[in-house]
């Protein structure tokens, strides 16, 4: 009954490549352009934008998106990438720009400056800033909450079932740059980082928390839509110097703000016409995304919608990218 | 879904295994008297030895940075993956336009009429509907890139799995060795392999297909490799002695009278490929999926929704169709696939000339704000301050303080070697020396990779979800197998949170229960409970109606019928469902580090966003050990015996 048969299953493995090689043209492949299975479809030109988790990134992309669809002809597939992994798929190719990026100097380095497989797109125009919050009402309540000389007298207002006996300081994705729980081990705060592990989660719990007015202490940035719903004061953290983060495990100091960066794949930027030019040229302010985001996250918009209604209200601002 | 279908032979006399447990516990026991003093004399404490522990972080960081810096020049690359690249990027691409060109009526009506031919009418209704909510939640576009998507995989995965099955199913060397691999595969998590394929081919759809592939083609192979064993020995012996060559008797007999299983094969690995599409958006896959992940990130639940709901139309469609094909019911002559094909292409080319290829934005339906303003009632509504039971905020706190710390805690603080003795016991009583070898050796590794600690953390979400999954699971199975009604109305219930991607109810579960390991837990009983209602309930209804019947004519009460007889005769559907449970939960578990589960499965999230291979290859190493272990500790031994024979 036993029949290994070992010589067909080698022809099978055999044909098996020869149709692939076939399939892909012979000789190598190139994994540097990997386009998406998706795009160009029906001759159309396609332009792949990375998306990042929070809105304010989906902001740049759906202001982008609408003007290169009605006003540039081109057709606009997202992806969603983590930020890191997205400038993996930017030196690939498989999207063709980043629009907001919070500072990566690896990644600059490795692929910037050594592959020269990405290219620098110039300045969204909008500045992050990373620090500690807490709500408004709880700040207005404690006044002096909002040093974090006296975070400890008040851990137990923050303590949750996840934060074993301490105040809990909410973190929210593991894609973000933190130095968190470096920062609680250094200033010897009674404090324990929880990871919501998505924004998503993260927002979720803000809104609960502030919808009973209950105390948290957590991981935030701006600009960022959620503080025009839920007021929220920023911690004073040690000031800010150059260089004081460079040791991500003796880290002391506050967060810097950073001015946000767009990012072109390189082929993209030489060969990509109008859209390319159009995105390196693309600038706004941090009203401009947040009024975007606003529309997106809390009047629940589509993207596309909150996009049509910016661009049909600020016609001087886009009509500079798209000369 | 994922259910393991292969009936199990009975009659293991109690008395022989009581005897068995008994020796095995002496046995255990024995050892154990001999080796923990060794253990305790050499590596003193409670947690594991850090004397025993291997660092790989830096050897993982080395191999990422080498594959990054050589991915664009070594021939490995440009020779190899790179084809494989491409190959995917081109089919997905053909499929993708195909359906394009299709246009919403001709897709409709060819998927329609395929139903038709082989299901029947109802079914043929049913899916044209499917097709059209599609349409009409604005989703046809991505609806059409997921199919693509899905057709390339799973033709790759039964490829895949045939070969597999064929070399397993006609070679009793090779079955022995791939069983351990296939078993493998379908215990992995797939949240932790994403990293690795991820690594190689970038993200996008390459990544994606063959990331599915990994997880959608063991039940291919498996029922193939059972089909070509089981096949009627008469008829086998009839064709030789007609004097067929071996390759005759494989295509004109074995395979033939394997339809069956194979049948069902592609049925459960269409299951599993869809149910990865979205786990695979995570790496930019693109479609249904990546709208689903997309709408989270805007905490967009109705969003969510929206893009959820034709992925279980998808899959309800795709499971009815191939399970009424492996039922056989109609056969189709030649001549009626040509008319039903024909009938297809003229209503797709009527559409185009008709100018109307995409769906009409003006059609669609918005259900997002209706959903979202219901997701928001309920949670202010239950969150906190509900009359005398406390919010669900609350419960889940107590669920946290009472259960989960206590329970983490506990497996935290024995030592460790009592740990892996606890497994190799537990494994022995309920399968063979081997399964046990494998369960205390996988335990191991967890510690030897150096993540002892929150791989306890995340067996004790594991133990507390496993727990009440049981307690609802078997309740509700026990009513589904005792009432016809309750049955029917539970199985559209069924289908859609088996098949709704566990994305979309993230957010429900962290509005009601908080950023913590309860909202995990949560998520990973609505996810594996499913399973286990059905396999209880089919286990129950098949228990001997002779026995029954006996019991009855004694006088037995419904109670008496229910404990002594149907729940012991159907131990093995029992075991099997727990089984289930158990693999399934830990797969949901780990998609709970998005939510606050932390431990494990955090730390794969946190290598997938920041390409840390060391952190996030090591706790997907550590996930794939527990899996292991939580499967050969509740693996049936019968279950086993049966799956090659």
């Amino acid at each position: 009954m036993r029949t290994p048969n070992l010589g067909r299953r080698t022809a099978l493995t055999v044909s098996w490549a020869a149709a692939l090689s076939l399939l892909t043209g012979c000789g190598a492949a190139d994994m540097t352009r990997q386009a998406s299975p998706f795009a160009n479809a029906r001759g159309t030109r396609t332009v792949t934008l990375s998306v990042q988790s929070w809105v304010g990134a989906q902001s740049n992309v759906a202001v982008a998106r609408y003007l290169l669809e009605h006003r540039l002809g081109y057709r606009v597939d997202t992806v969603q990438v983590d930020e890191v992994p997205a400038w993996d798929a930017l030196s690939q190719g498989r999207v063709d720009a980043i629009l907001e990026d919070w500072g990566h100097p690896d990644q600059e380095k490795r692929y910037v400056d050594d592959k020269r497989t990405i290219v620098r797109g110039g300045g969204l125009g909008v500045t992050g800033h990373i620090g500690w919050y807490v709500p408004a009402y709880l700040a207005e309540q404690h006044p002096d909450i909002t040093d974090w000389r006296n975070l400890d007298r008040y851990a137990s207002l923050f303590r949750t079932p996840e934060s074993g006996g301490k105040g809990q300081l909410m973190d929210g994705s593991p894609s973000y740059v933190t130095n968190d729980k470096a920062l609680v081990a250094n200033l010897k705060l009674n404090y324990q980082v929880v990871f919501a592990g998505s924004e998503a989660a993260q927002i979720t719990q803000m809104k609960q928390f502030a919808k009973e007015r209950k105390p948290f202490l957590t991981y935030w940035y701006t600009p960022q839509w959620l503080s025009g719903e839920v007021p929220m004061t920023e911690v004073k953290l040690p000031p800010y110097r150059e260089g004081c983060d460079a040791d991500a495990a003796k880290v002391a100091c506050a967060y810097p703000h950073t001015p946000l960066q767009k990012y072109l794949n390189a082929g993209f930027a030489e060969n990509g016409g109008e859209a390319a030019a159009f995105l390196k040229r693309f600038r706004w302010t941090t009203e401009d995304q947040n009024e975007v985001s606003l529309m997106i996250a809390d009047q629940k918009l589509t993207p596309a919608e909150a996009a049509e209604k910016w661009v049909a209200g600020h016609e001087s601002t886009w009509k500079a990218w798209l000369s | 879904m994922a259910t393991v279908t292969a009936a199990a032979p009975r009659g293991v006399l109690p008395g022989l295994l009581r005897n068995r447990a008994a020796r095995k516990i002496v046995l255990v026991v024995i050892a154990a008297a001999v080796l923990v003093p060794l253990a305790e004399a050499r590596w003193a404490g409670g947690s594991w030895p850090g004397a025993l522990t291997v660092d790989v972080s830096k050897p993982l960081a080395g191999v990422g940075d080498w594959v990054i810096d050589n991915r664009d020049s070594h021939p490995l690359f440009l020779y190899f993956f790179g084809h494989i690249s491409n190959a995917v990027v081109l089919s997905v691409r053909a499929v993708y336009l195909t359906l394009l060109a299709g246009g919403w009526a001709g897709v409709t009506a060819l998927g329609a009429l395929v139903a038709w031919r082989v299901a029947g009418v109802r079914l043929a209704l049913g899916t044209a509907a499917a097709f059209l909510v599609c349409g009409v939640l604005g989703m046809w576009v991505p609806t059409m890139q997921t199919l693509a998507l899905m057709v390339v995989a799973v033709l790759a995965s039964v490829v895949v799995g045939v070969l597999l099955g064929l070399a397993a199913g006609l070679s009793d060397r090779l079955d022995r060795a791939l069983r351990p691999v296939l078993d493998t595969m379908q215990v992995l998590p797939a949240f932790a392999y994403l990293l690795p394929v991820v690594l190689v081919f970038g993200i996008g759809v390459p990544a994606a297909v063959l990331a599915t592939v990994v997880y959608a083609a063991p039940p291919m192979a498996r029922l193939t490799a059972l089909g070509l064993r089981g096949a009627d020995p008469e008829v086998l012996e009839a064709v030789e002695s007609l004097g067929a060559t071996g390759r005759q008797r494989l295509l004109t007999a074995r395979i033939p009278l394997a339809r069956k299983e194979l049948l069902l094969g592609l049925n459960q690995t269409i299951m599993m490929a869809l149910s990865m599409a979205v786990i695979a958006s995570v790496i930019g896959a693109g479609g249904l999926g990546d709208r689903v992940y997309q709408a989270l990130a805007s905490v967009d639940v109705g969003a969510a929704l929206a893009a959820g709901i034709p992925i279980v139309l998808l899959a309800v469609v795709l499971d009815r169709v191939t399970a009424a094909a492996g039922a056989g019911e109609q056969h189709g002559g030649a001549v009626r696939w040509a008319y039903a094909g024909a009938a297809g292409v003229a209503v797709a080319l009527a559409a185009r000339l008709l100018g109307r290829p995409d769906w009409p934005a003006s059609w669609t339906l918005d259900m997002a704000g209706p959903v979202d303003r219901a997701v928001d009632w309920m949670t202010a509504h239950l969150y906190s301050g509900v009359p005398y039971l406390g919010g669900t905020a609350d419960w889940a706190g107590r669920f946290t303080t009472w259960v989960l710390d206590p329970l983490r805690d506990g497996l935290q603080w024995l030592p460790w070697w009592s740990v892996l003795l606890i497994v190799a016991t537990l494994a022995w009583l309920i399968g063979t020396w081997r399964t046990a070898l494998t369960a205390v050796l996988a335990m191991a590794a967890t510690g030897v990779l150096g993540v002892w600690k929150p791989s306890l953390d995340t067996l004790s979400q594991v133990l507390a979800a496993v727990a009440v999954t049981l307690v609802l699971g078997f309740a509700a199975g026990v009513a589904a197998a005792r009432s016809d009604r309750f049955a029917r109305a539970l199985r559209p219930v069924l289908d859609v949170f088996q098949t709704l991607p566990q994305f979309v109810y993230l957010i429900p579960v962290v509005a009601l229960f908080g950023v913590g390991r309860a909202p995990a837990v949560a998520a990973a009983v609505v996810y594996a409970l499913p399973a286990v209602v059905r396999i209880t309930a089919q286990g129950l209804r098949q228990v001997d109606p002779a026995a029954l019947e006996s019991a009855r004519s004694l006088g037995a009460t419904g109670r008496q019928q229910l404990w002594q007889v149907q729940l012991p005769l159907a131990r093995r559907s029992l075991l099997l469902a727990v089984n289930q449970g158990v693999v399934l939960v830990l797969a949901v578990v780990i998609i709970g580090g998005l939510v606050g589960g932390g431990a494990l499965g955090y730390d794969v999230v946190f290598g997938l966003a920041q390409g840390d291979l060391a952190t996030g290859l090591v706790a997907g190493a550590a996930i794939v050990c527990l899996g292991l272990v939580l499967d050969r500790v509740t693996q049936p031994t019968e279950r086993r015996a049966t799956k090659g024979a």
